[in-house]
């Protein structure tokens, strides 16, 4: 494949790895932190850390859209498919997220639930003009990366009077839940989390640019160096990171400049600010309530909104007792650490939503690295 | 099979006719299907004897009465069309594999229809057509049969369930039980090929990939291995769940683990390009015409030249070897240059969002 499979070149990946060794002072530990699920999957996938020395330690973010979604919001859309007859689109991913009542979506699709899933936004916009007697809502969610399509299908249904198609938004801010971890009393004073720096996202950099970094870098003083989401633009970006830590450089710097500018994608900011303002709160699994981390649809837009067509109300539902997920979110924990991974807590039968999609980390560990905690 | 006198039935409309509900219910229409469409491109003498069971010579192999091999598969595929194939073909491939795969010769199948009332009767003469032609190729007659019709919305078009009857000759005992610490690992070839074709067609992702379904029969693949002289411990054919589901069972029975090496599996580029693009494994998509053989290490070599010399096995390669490891893990050594768990997938594989 070209421009994927010089990427994941096992001979430069070997370069880099010598560069890093020599690079890291061996009295310092460093800690860096990849914001996003596609990175902690890359990570695991091409088992990226048996290439890094012992005291590089990678913890895991937040930045996995489905393991931030909280309980309620799932509750939501299972409710508008079970209870309302609505036909709910939604990404593949999310389908398996486990909800109340022993409830995901997949199951309830197995109760008779019309829930199907879709690649784009635009073949639930299709499924809206195919069933012109149905309701037809898009489970919207997912970082700024997915934002911009929500919005495009949104203005699309109104230019076409598309009355019977709705999204129960569920999109988040990368940067909020980012201020978030760094306000955390475990990073900010107990020092329990140490984060040394931050690989920045790829693709909702793509969309909202290295800019909004800057001020993680000037105010926390943490590096952060965005990174595409192949192997060796993880292990260039590590380097990087530990050249800024060694020198003591707190920057935002782009490895990823074939895709990634300082403004980011104009256009599709554009439409996002036409369709969407903030949500004064909103609640993240692991991070519990993030005040303005969220996005709501305008009052313009206000009947393609099923939260307000449908009057739903969001319930707070506290995740399993036993589910470190929160912690392990927020990189606290480490998925080995939780009483449950591996155990009652599998891929086959998740109990927190990190075990569900790919770009969890207990899922990325319990799928890819789980043999090393047997040695 | 009772003869219908040509002055009491109009011939089959072929072109426009539909399936319905009298195709299912035991009278003239049903015996006019079966009698003008499936006997008609199925037809044989163990099919013509037209009673509710056919009767078959007894099982001997080299003079000696043989053991039977026997497996069924139901097959469900949307779409029922797709690039390299159809389920009819793909009906008669994957019964006939299961059975080549334990070392035996393929002799007979029994094919089953559920057919949708509605059902176009020239998709099912096509479906049919690529059936007899996929048993003629494979030398495995379809000696009985039997069709069913549900009602409109019941049924998926057609479901085909296929069962084969094969000999297996003494002395020869393959399982997913017999691999061994230190046993070679081989493919008979690309993988993944036929499920990214069935999906590239699929109504709600449609793409063009210049691939087609591997779907084959490899009886004259096994056969050939087998007159290697090889020591053969395990052959399987990893359908569902592909290669990585199919190692992880071999692992877990034998109580084996296995290491494999990313860089000598082989995939086909529109197939990894394809798998990148929607998110999904090579690992884990489904083949239908590929075998994983585990057989002893000073033997892999023969072996792989035995398969590489059959058409079917022209792309056949050495992917690992097989470990001692107490927690029976399939692991990959990454053309990255890591190391990782290959597990098997938990439900369907479904695309990551970011």
């Amino acid at each position: 494949m070209k421009y994927i499979d010089e990427f994941r070149d096992g001979e430069v990946a070997k370069t880099i790895a010598g560069k890093i060794a020599t690079a890291v002072q061996a009295e310092r530990r460093y800690s860096f932190m990849e914001f996003c699920g596609g990175h902690t999957h890359a990570i695991s996938r091409y088992g990226l850390s048996d290439l890094l020395p012992p005291n590089v330690r990678m913890v895991h973010g937040p930045g996995c859209p489905v393991c931030v979604l909280p309980i309620g919001r799932i509750d939501m859309a299972i409710a508008l498919a079970l209870e309302r007859g609505v036909i709910l689109c939604s990404y593949g991913d999310t389908l398996r997220v486990p909800a109340s009542d022993g409830l995901s979506l997949m199951k309830a699709k197995a109760r008779g639930g019309d829930i199907r899933m879709v690649y784009s936004t635009l073949d639930a916009l299709q499924i809206a003009r195919d069933n012109p007697q149905r309701e037809v809502v898009f489970f919207a969610i997912g970082f700024e990366t997915t934002t911009p399509p929500t919005a495009l299908a949104i203005q699309q249904a109104a230019q076409e009077q598309l009355g019977n198609f709705s999204v129960l938004c569920c999109h988040v801010l990368t940067p909020a839940a980012i201020s978030q971890i760094l306000e955390s009393p475990e990073v900010r004073q107990w020092g329990t989390v140490p984060i040394d720096g931050f690989i920045g996202p790829a693709h909702v950099s793509t969309v909202i640019g290295s800019r909004p970094y800057e001020f993680f870098a000037e105010e926390y003083r943490k590096p952060v160096v965005i990174a595409g989401f192949e192997p060796l633009d993880v292990m260039q970006a590590i380097l990087m990171l530990v050249r800024q830590v060694n020198e003591g450089r707190a920057e935002v710097e782009n490895e990823f400049s074939r895709a990634v500018t300082r403004e980011g994608n104009l256009k599709a900011q554009d439409r996002v600010a036409e369709v969407f303002e903030l949500r004064s709160e909103f609640e993240w699994r692991g991070l519990s309530v993030v005040p303005y981390s969220a996005l709501k649809l305008r009052e313009q837009y206000g009947s393609f909104d099923a939260e307000r067509r449908f009057g739903l109300l969001y319930q707070p539902v506290p995740d399993n007792k036993a589910c470190e997920c929160g912690a392990i979110l927020r990189g606290v924990k480490r998925p080995q650490d939780c009483k449950i991974f591996g155990t009652v807590c599998t891929p086959e039968n998740p109990v927190g939503s990190c075990m569900v999609s790919s770009e969890g980390a207990c899922a990325a560990h319990y799928s890819y690295g789980r043999y090393k905690d047997m040695n | 099979m009772a003869e219908v006198k040509r002055a009491y039935a109009r011939p089959l409309d072929l072109k426009h006719g539909r399936v319905d509900l009298t195709h299912g219910s035991g009278g003239r229409a049903m015996v006019q299907l079966i009698g003008e469409l499936f006997a008609r491109h199925l037809g044989n003498d163990y099919l013509g004897q037209g009673n509710d069971g056919a009767v078959l010579p007894a099982a001997v192999l080299e003079g000696r009465p043989a053991r039977i091999v026997m497996s069924t598969d139901s097959h469900v595929v949307s779409p029922l069309f797709f690039p390299g194939g159809d389920i009819g073909c793909l009906s008669v491939h994957g019964t006939v594999n299961d059975v080549a795969v334990m070392g035996a010769t393929p002799l007979y199948l029994a094919a089953a229809f559920i057919l949708e009332e509605g059902f176009a009767l020239a998709d099912l003469a096509r479906l049919v057509e690529s059936m007899a032609q996929a048993a003629r190729a494979a030398g495995v007659p379809v000696v009985t049969g039997d069709t069913k019709v549900v009602e409109r919305g019941k049924g998926d078009g057609v479901f085909i369930t296929t069962t084969a009857v094969g000999v297996l000759p003494d002395g020869l005992e393959l399982g997913g039980a017999r691999a061994r610490p230190g046993d070679a690992v081989l493919v008979s070839g690309s993988i993944g090929d036929h499920g990214v074709a069935i999906m590239s067609k699929r109504e709600n992702l449609s793409f063009d990939a210049p691939i087609v379904s591997d779907t084959a029969a490899l009886n004259g693949l096994v056969a050939t291995m087998l007159a290697s002289g090889a020591e053969i411990h395990c052959l399987r054919d990893p359908t569902r769940g592909g290669l990585a589901a199919t190692l992880n069972e071999i692992a877990g029975q034998s109580g084996v683990g296995m290491m494999l090496q990313e860089k000598a599996i082989p995939v086909k580029p529109v197939v990894a390009a394809a798998c990148e693009l929607l998110g999904l494994d090579p690992l884990n998509v489904a083949n239908e015409g590929k075998l994983i053989a585990i057989c002893a290490s000073a033997d892999a070599s023969a072996l792989l030249a035995a398969m590489r010399a059959h058409p079917l096995g022209a792309d056949a390669a050495l992917i690992g070897e097989v470990v001692a490891d107490e927690h029976h893990f399939v692991q990959l050594s990454t053309a990255f240059g890591g190391r990782r768990i290959v597990d098997w997938l938990a439900g369907d594989q479904l695309p990551r969002i970011c």
